[in-house]
């Protein structure tokens, strides 16, 4: 199956752009499409234990499970106000 | 059209209009027509500092994650209206923000100012906890993302530090 991926501030600086699609298998969680991306792009595993995951817009944990067409989020630590 | 309540958005943020929609009040509920309505406001304003950790800040550019921004907003508002008698209402600002201008509003109604100054509060703590919001600061010398906090909005601790806070 087919996710959208969403990443944010340095998370997008790192992978070169905030928006991609990947092919993950059948059964994956939001830690697959995590360690799927962290393959790809070395510099992001520093943020494993520090990100923050959303599917579809709210907030979710690593071990959640995604399905075909989802948006997955990664964000760093965040910073407003 | 009326002022939303919560609201991300690239256009500069209306103090003013944060204060109305939470001092008018919802169209006059058939069901509770003896309210009472507002007796005090307290509102908040942050702005771009030209100055962090020793820096000369040039600017910031402030990026979002606009559709759960607004649900963050929305759950730190049942949140406050747990714990006081409050209106709310939230605006953040995203893109190129320059010196002194103004990044987020909060405006809290209430018919007394002890809950509008502690749930003002709460909120700013809360936005800097669970806000998918990240400030991209251009200082003299070079640029840096800034890493708050990592957002756990089920994380009790951190949602009791911010209690603490508004109520210290």
């Amino acid at each position: 199956m087919r996710v959208n991926i969403r990443l944010f501030a340095r998370l997008r600086d790192i992978a070169g752009a905030g928006e991609m699609e990947r092919q993950v298998p059948d059964g994956a969680t939001v830690r697959t499409v995590w360690e799927t991306l962290a393959s790809e792009f070395a510099d992001l595993k520093d943020y494993e234990v520090s990100i923050s995951t959303a599917v579809n817009a709210e907030y979710s944990r690593m071990d959640a499970p995604v399905a075909d067409g989802d948006e997955v989020a990664f964000l760093p630590p965040v910073s407003g106000g | 059209m009326p002022t939303p309540l919560y609201a991300v958005t690239t256009d500069p943020l209306d103090l003013a209009a944060l204060v109305s929609a939470v001092t008018t009040l919802p169209a006059h509920a058939p069901d509770e027509p003896r309210a009472v309505g507002p007796g005090a406001i307290t509102s908040f304003v942050g702005v771009v500092r030209n100055e962090n950790a020793g820096r000369r800040v040039l600017r910031l550019e402030y990026e979002g994650y606009e559709p759960l921004a607004l649900r963050a907003f929305e759950r730190i508002g049942a949140e406050t209206a747990e714990r006081w008698a409050v209106r709310m209402a939230l605006h953040h600002r995203l893109g190129t923000l320059q010196i002194g201008e103004a990044s987020v509003m909060i405006a809290v109604s209430s018919p007394h100012r002890a809950d509008t100054f502690a749930a003002c509060r709460y909120v700013i703590e809360r936005v800097k906890q669970i806000a998918p919001v990240w400030k991209h600061e251009f200082f003299e010398g070079g640029d840096v993302w800034i890493e708050g906090a990592t957002a756990d909005p089920d994380d009790n601790e951190a949602r009791q530090d911010a209690y603490d806070r508004a109520c210290a």
